[in-house]
């Protein structure tokens, strides 16, 4: 396939402009972030003086260390039981074949569209019932359970791709269950594994809804959930107020520019598995 | 994208593979496959008291006038009732579709015109400056993104500063504040939110088409119009059924941006039903009703995702 640079070349003006269009608003924040405090910045420009210490005092004033702590310990919580179950489950559904598996299935599919907006008022009643409101185990476990239907649909994508030989030759190697999956399927599984990890990070650590329903002190929150204190308490101070949201935003940023060459595959399979 | 999921899959309601068929010569016994299941419990025990519970008391509370303490009232379908008769209500599903346009119709257009024109990014450092790029808004939490952009509409933001530089002073405005200008304003970021991953889904795609398919219509004397009818899209219909997908099931059900940048304003201008379904739910106690806007949406989710799967079947 030759196409030349010349016919190309609107689509890269397009694509040039599209670049732009993502980076701009965040631009446009750190410039503000950048002025002086108690002034009104004015769209984009660079600051003829920025002002760093602003980022100092809008991490403190957004509480950032805590945030940071008290998001881990959400993602933390989340993520590795979301795994765990979420993989078993897949592993019983399509290697271990069980009885009404596609039953569980579906009803883990219909799950998938599902609006959280469903769920909040009955999970407010059923949290503060087990006296985990404003807990983080009170946000932990219906997050795993909301991102279920997701891990599991990737989990048996996965499992679906495993050559059947091979979980035939565990099971008449006389390995049990348990021993095929620990060590036969977990470890051809790592990818996968990690993908969702990956992705599952991102939602939780992203989370707003949930987290402003079940937790009332900001700084038990996620990043994202904190925003909404922290936009009550700043809403006028412009310059904080967007130092302090790239404070929020920059850990995500931090992983992703890491991970940089994962996040955009675990992101393409994960729009496109199934 | 609220991003509950970066990613829902083309998979959500469409018809299941079948499941694998063991071969004849190896069948466990039926009680082994049984015992499968202690696999399984803990992932439905989970799904089970935080999911469906929930959802089965939001469909019972419905059915009720109740304000999350005292005694509630059985009022049939009453609320129901008032989601389809009361302007108010009924304005957040309608401003839910309209968001839908901005949420959807122009991201997936502007994926596709990048996409097809470009057909494979050249050059290294170009092609990981660009999936980083166009990744960003996408990774970010949707609040933040409402707060960036909260800055860009205001007085002295960047769009306003663009507008004057290009001559259209008199067009310059509050653009939350403004009545008229505040739902498409709010719109435009879920435009930001979708446009980057919509592009870069359509392009992965692209790349994984047969080369020689665009040779064929080429050597027919296709032009590029018809090359894009005939190969592009055929070709692209598992790609365009994800994005159309995900991105319409944020419009419908979005919560974060909506909340943290309008609150729902000016008036009621920008309302949707996920804020709706918040402010009935935790600030007026009028649980019933919160919770049958919240059946609603679910539904419309469903009626709208669904033939979409069928429409975008895989090829």
């Amino acid at each position: 396939m030759q196409t030349t640079t010349r016919q190309q070349l609107p689509g890269i003006v397009l694509m040039i402009a599209a670049m732009l269009f993502s980076i701009i608003p965040l631009l446009s924040m750190f410039s503000a972030a950048l002025q002086p405090q108690g002034t009104v910045p004015v769209g984009i420009s660079w600051p003829a003086d920025p002002q760093w210490h602003n980022f100092v005092d809008a991490w403190n004033a957004a509480n950032i260390t805590t945030l940071l702590g008290s998001s881990s310990l959400i993602v933390l919580g989340v993520v590795p039981a979301l795994v765990i179950i979420s993989t078993m489950a897949a592993y019983a559904i399509t290697i271990l074949n069980i009885p009404l598996g596609r039953i569980l299935f579906l009803l883990l599919l219909a799950g998938l569209t599902l609006p959280f907006e469903l769920t909040i008022i009955p999970l407010y009643q059923q949290i503060q019932d087990m006296g985990l409101l404003n807990n983080r185990v009170g946000l932990i476990l219906p997050l795993i359970a909301l991102n279920l239907p997701f891990a599991v649909f990737w989990m048996r994508a996965h499992f679906l791709t495993v050559p059947q030989e091979l979980s035939e030759a565990a099971g008449v190697d006389g390995a049990g269950s348990w021993n095929a999956l620990r060590h036969i399927h977990i470890p051809l599984a790592g990818p996968a594994l990690a993908s969702l990890a990956l992705l599952t990070f991102l939602s939780t650590w992203n989370q707003f809804l949930l987290t402003i329903v079940l937790i009332q002190d900001a700084e038990k929150r996620t990043m994202a959930g904190a925003l909404q204190a922290f936009v009550g308490q700043y809403s006028t101070d412009v310059v904080l107020l967007n130092a302090g949201a790239l404070l929020i935003m920059a850990p995500v940023i931090v992983v992703f520019l890491l991970l940089q060459r994962h996040f955009v595959k675990a992101l393409l399979q994960g729009a496109t598995k199934g | 994208m609220t991003s509950t999921n970066t990613a829902v899959t083309s998979g959500a309601g469409a018809r299941l593979p079948r499941s694998r068929k063991r071969r004849a010569g190896f069948s466990r016994s039926q009680g082994a496959r049984w015992t499968g299941w202690w696999f399984a419990v803990p992932a439905l025990v989970m799904y089970a008291v935080f999911v469906i519970r929930p959802v089965a008391s939001s469909v019972q509370i419905s059915f009720y006038d109740w304000d999350g303490f005292g005694p509630s009232t059985w009022v049939g379908l009453d609320n129901y009732r008032r989601v389809f008769t009361d302007p108010e209500l009924l304005a957040t599903i309608g401003n839910a579709f309209f968001l839908i346009i901005f949420f959807t119709a122009v991201p997936v257009v502007m994926g596709l015109i990048i996409a097809a024109l470009m057909r494979e990014i050249k050059g290294r450092v170009f092609g990981a400056t660009a999936r980083t790029l166009l990744f960003l808004p996408q990774i970010i939490p949707g609040a933040a993104a409402a707060i960036a952009w909260t800055w860009m509409y205001s007085r002295d933001g960047v769009v306003n500063q663009f507008l004057s530089s290009i001559g259209l002073e008199s067009f310059t405005r509050a653009w939350l504040g403004d009545f008229d200008w505040a739902l498409p304003a709010v719109g435009f970021i879920g435009t930001w939110l979708s446009t980057g991953l919509c592009t870069l889904l359509l392009m992965a795609g692209i790349g994984k088409i047969d080369g020689s398919l665009y040779e064929a219509a080429r050597l027919d004397g296709a032009n590029f119009l018809q090359q894009t009818r005939s190969v592009t899209l055929p070709g692209l219909k598992q790609e365009l059924g994800v994005c159309v997908t995900i991105t319409i099931i944020a419009a419908l059900a979005a919560f974060d941006v909506v909340f943290l940048s309008t609150q729902g304003g000016p008036g009621r201008s920008t309302m949707v039903p996920g804020v709706e379904i918040y402010r009935l739910g935790f600030v007026e106690n009028q649980l019933g009703l919160a919770s049958a806007l919240a059946v609603v949406l679910a539904i419309l989710v469903l009626l709208v995702v669904g033939p979409l799967q069928r429409v975008f079947k895989e090829r």
